[in-house]
């Protein structure tokens, strides 16, 4: 038997089983009346965790210390546990309607169509075309996410001598990887003057890994094919150039949103982000969708866009209680060095965003930056944090700021105090 | 050196690209025998795969040339056999845009001009008509020629269609064989590869790039070929909306210019440059083609340089030194050149393979006698964004789960197509030559998602294709994750 023509009538569809959308599913599985259903385009829920095979996942939203994979396989049985309804090589091809959307699996196409839409679609690294990195398509090349896929979903091999762009955290994890499969990092790469990772890496990562990094570097060109022999980089200040021997280039961090489903609905993007815009409560534009996880803020760390997940379940529930947001919102919009601010949507009567933080990303590393909020050009609350605002990772700041606003006065920035 | 195949053709084509391929499937289709021979692991990985995939109406060619004759003839001859074929094509249309008043000047020589090549459906268009056609088109239009039959279409799958038919006739393909040397003893000729020996009494060089190298194994010295690299930038999916017709340069003394095109994909392509080189095989892409084409968009249609770039390409079309096409029979050596074919010879390789017939049937130096019972055209598998996929297609994934698991997620292409390419008479060696059969790959994400799955499903030629045994377990179901 087909399932052909078959349509879905869950009351709450959630796209994309990683970390967000399947903590969201464990949180409203039990709390709405109908089903609550999961879709997954590839074949084993969990999304990036899976195949970040070593610790580090679960401290924020599960108190635990431990491996991706694990963390993956937690998330999973929580949301199944909770009653929600998982499809795995279930992949979301387009839109039938305003909370309906089409499908294939191999089961056969079947129509969606659910009261509540929430999109947890995450985010994937730029690749080596999207970077505008010239040369040679020589054998070698991978994102993080591409070479975890091999190592630990494969259990397959890349080369020997590996240089990684970008120094961030997802840097480090590659790096990881590398190591498992006995390929030495011989250079990491980053056009900011700083390494960007967390101080446990800074120092002690880079003795344990034994890798180098290269601050205001940036790739000029790969060489060489069939199979990459070596990268030629630049000094971003001296315009040098040196070629540096390696078989292996891994592409990391340069997040970008996995947008598409978003932009296809009209779901109003941030121009930088490429992100949907939602407001506190993780609406969109369009009613009845919201937006989750790591397409809001690529990327913050697994248990930030788990507990995303938390939060946007009470609002969809409030939603399917028929409560509306009241009000024209206001935008806050993010002043250099940050590059973006989420949520980007304000309205009084909104609850706080998830984790009472405003997430931003910074282009310049600030140490106790004193984050300032404006109104028509006019400072209304400032805060001094003392943790840094740091390139290559999300910069999370107290949502208690934007109990300043004036609601009756127009848009409202974030960014550092003169 | 052994001659492996033992045995004596009736005719040898050197160069499996569109133009080889498209000869071999017409001189298969006599009672001769017939090997193409290909320097690569695969047909269509020269010339042939990089080119800007427009089909050309011949509007812009030089009137009276052979090349002219053979673009107008194969625009009709490539689309009647893409409709039995299943090759996509979608005629979009084109507008050359004039940016300055020399340019603007120029259009009516050139609707003239597509008058002489036979084409008369130009018009010339204000700015206010090129605006309402393209509304994101830059600022600073003036005029334009509109050519409403100036259409996309898949370059690589008229390549292996027309390679598949020529298997399907007979026509043994031998890849990987460069040839080297050429001796010819009593009246055959002997093709010294790079891994054996091939014997033919007919020899056809169709190689493209390496035309005149063959060619002057064969004591001529008639033309000269130049790889022209021309670098592309694919945009994402998303910019699709932005542009639904081909946006032409009016052409100048440097040549055609950069376009902006939709693909049959469903991308938007930026480019070609233009810079010749001497290495023929130099097919990386340089950060002064990307600075060219991102200024040259930036004029054209500045809202797509905001979006992602999915691919980059660069490709090495033949420039030649000889003004036209040259395709000559040579009766005593028994040798044809089907030489100087340009970036048109997707659009002319069926007009040219019809004009290699009719000069050797001139000739009388070969026996043309039709086979009986020629197998059907191939239908290929369509990668053409605008056109029904296994993805959609309910009633095929019915039939086989295998159309439902999607395995390249921005491409959207099934682990089925993926394992009917190696049970199909050209199947892929190279993840590139999946690409081209797929897609499989060529999306936005470049294998951060399946790159893994790809290249095992490329490894185990398909085999490791793994649906669910029981097609209804997802959906009859709670849970089906481990």
């Amino acid at each position: 038997m087909s399932t052909n023509g078959t349509v879905l009538t869950p009351t709450v569809l959630i796209i994309g089983a990683g970390p967000s959308g399947l903590r969201a599913a464990a949180e409203l599985a039990p709390r709405v009346s109908g089903e609550v259903l999961v879709l997954e385009r590839e074949s084993v829920a969990g999304g990036i965790p899976r195949h970040s095979d070593h610790p580090g996942y679960g401290i924020r939203d599960m108190g635990k210390f431990i491996d991706g994979p694990r963390y993956a396989r937690i998330l999973r049985e929580q949301a199944t546990a909770a009653g929600a309804k998982i499809l795995t090589n279930a992949t979301v091809t387009d839109w039938a309607g305003e909370r309906s959307v089409n499908v294939t699996m191999p089961d056969g196409r079947v129509r969606v169509d659910a009261r509540v839409i929430i999109l947890a679609t995450g985010a994937r690294e730029r690749p080596r075309p999207a970077r505008l990195i010239p040369g040679d398509r020589g054998k070698g090349i991978y994102t993080t996410g591409h070479l975890q896929n091999i190592i630990h979903l494969k259990h397959g091999k890349v080369g020997k001598r590996a240089v990684i762009v970008g120094a961030e955290l997802v840097s480090w994890s590659a790096a990881m990887s590398l190591k498992h499969v006995k390929c030495k990092t011989v250079l990491m790469t980053t056009e900011y003057p700083k390494a960007d990772a967390y101080r446990l890496f800074s120092g002690p990562g880079k003795l344990f890994f034994g890798t180098k990094v290269a601050t205001r570097t940036r790739v000029t060109r790969i060489i060489g094919k069939p199979n990459v022999q070596g990268v030629e980089i630049e000094n971003i200040d001296t315009g040098e150039r040196r070629i540096v021997d390696c078989d292996t280039v891994i592409l990391t961090g340069d997040w970008i949103p996995d947008n598409e489903l978003a932009r296809a609905a009209d779901v109003d993007i941030d121009p930088v982000s490429k992100s949907p815009i939602v407001d506190a409560a993780l609406r969109t534009n369009k009613s009845g969708i919201f937006a989750i996880g790591n397409m809001l803020h690529p990327v913050d760390t697994a248990d930030v866009a788990a507990l995303d997940g938390a939060a946007v379940a009470e609002h969809v529930v409030s939603y399917l209680r028929g409560d509306r947001p009241a009000g024209a919102p206001l935008s806050l919009t993010a002043d250099a060095p940050f590059r973006w601010v989420a949520p980007a949507l304000l309205r009084q009567h909104d609850p706080a965003p998830p984790r009472r933080r405003l997430l931003l990303w910074s282009d310049t590393y600030v140490p106790f930056p004193e984050v300032v909020l404006r109104q028509n050009g006019t400072v209304i609350a400032r805060k001094r944090l003392w943790w840094p605002a740091a390139p290559g990772r999300v910069f999370r700041v107290p949502s208690s700021l934007l109990s300043q606003i004036n609601w009756n006065d127009g848009a409202v920035t974030i960014g550092l105090a003169k | 050196m052994s001659n492996t195949q033992n045995k004596t053709y009736d005719v040898a084509v050197i160069g499996a690209g569109i133009v080889g391929s498209a000869i071999a499937r017409k001189l298969a289709g006599y009672r001769l025998s017939v090997a193409l021979l290909d320097a690569r692991e695969d047909v269509g990985d020269g010339t042939s795969k990089a080119n800007t995939a427009i089909l050309h109406t011949g509007f812009d060619a030089k009137p009276g040339t052979l090349e002219s004759k053979m673009v107008r003839e194969g625009y009709h001859l490539l689309s009647e056999y893409a409709k039995q074929t299943g090759i996509p094509v979608e005629h979009t249309g084109a507008i050359l845009v004039a940016w300055d008043d020399e340019q603007r000047d120029a259009l009516p020589g050139l609707k003239e001009k597509a008058e002489q090549n036979g084409y008369a459906k130009t018009e010339i268009i204000d700015a206010a008509e090129i605006y309402r056609l393209l509304p994101h088109l830059g600022e600073g239009a003036l005029a334009g020629l509109s050519v409403p039959d100036e259409s996309i279409i898949c370059t690589w799958t008229t390549n292996l269609a027309l390679a598949t038919e020529a298997v399907q006739r007979g026509t043994e393909l031998l890849l990987r064989r460069r040839v080297a040397s050429i001796d010819r003893v009593d009246g055959v000729t002997n093709l010294y590869t790079s891994i054996d020996r091939i014997s033919a009494r007919w020899v056809i060089n169709a190689a493209g790039l390496g035309g005149d190298t063959i060619d002057q194994l064969f004591g001529y010295d008639r033309i000269h070929l130049t790889p022209r690299r021309g670098e592309l930038l694919v945009y994402d999916k998303q910019a699709r909306p932005l542009v639904d017709k081909i946006v032409l340069p009016v052409p100048t003394a440097l040549g055609k210019g950069v376009l902006v095109s939709p693909t049959i994909y469903g991308n938007v392509m930026l480019g070609p440059t233009a810079e010749d080189l001497k290495d023929r095989t130099d097919t990386g892409t340089s950060e002064s083609g990307f600075a060219f084409l991102r200024g040259k968009g930036e004029k054209i249609m500045p809202k797509l340089l905001e979006e992602e770039v999915t691919a980059t390409y660069a490709g090495l079309r033949a420039a030649s030194d000889y003004p036209d096409y040259l395709i000559e029979v040579d009766t005593e050596q028994q040798y044809v050149i089907a030489g100087g074919i340009r970036s048109t010879g997707l659009t002319s390789g069926i007009a040219v393979a019809e004009y290699v017939d009719e000069l050797l049937r001139a000739s009388g130096a070969i026996q043309l006698v039709e086979r009986d019972n020629l197998p059907e055209p191939p239908h290929m598998p369509n990668i053409g964004e605008a056109f029904l996929r296994p993805y959609q297609d309910a009633a095929r994934i019915a039939e086989d789960p295998a159309y439902g698991k999607i395995v390249c997620f921005c491409e959207r292409v099934t682990a089925g197509e993926i394992r009917d390419t190696f049970s199909s008479p050209i199947p892929p060696c190279t993840l590139d030559g999946l690409r081209r059969r797929t897609r499989a790959q060529n999306g936005r994400c470049q294998g951060f998602f399946c790159g893994a799955e790809v290249n095992e499903l490329l490894e185990s030629r398909g085999k490791s294709v793994n649906v669910p045994a029981d097609p209804n377990a997802n959906v009859a179901s709670v849970e089906v994750t481990k």
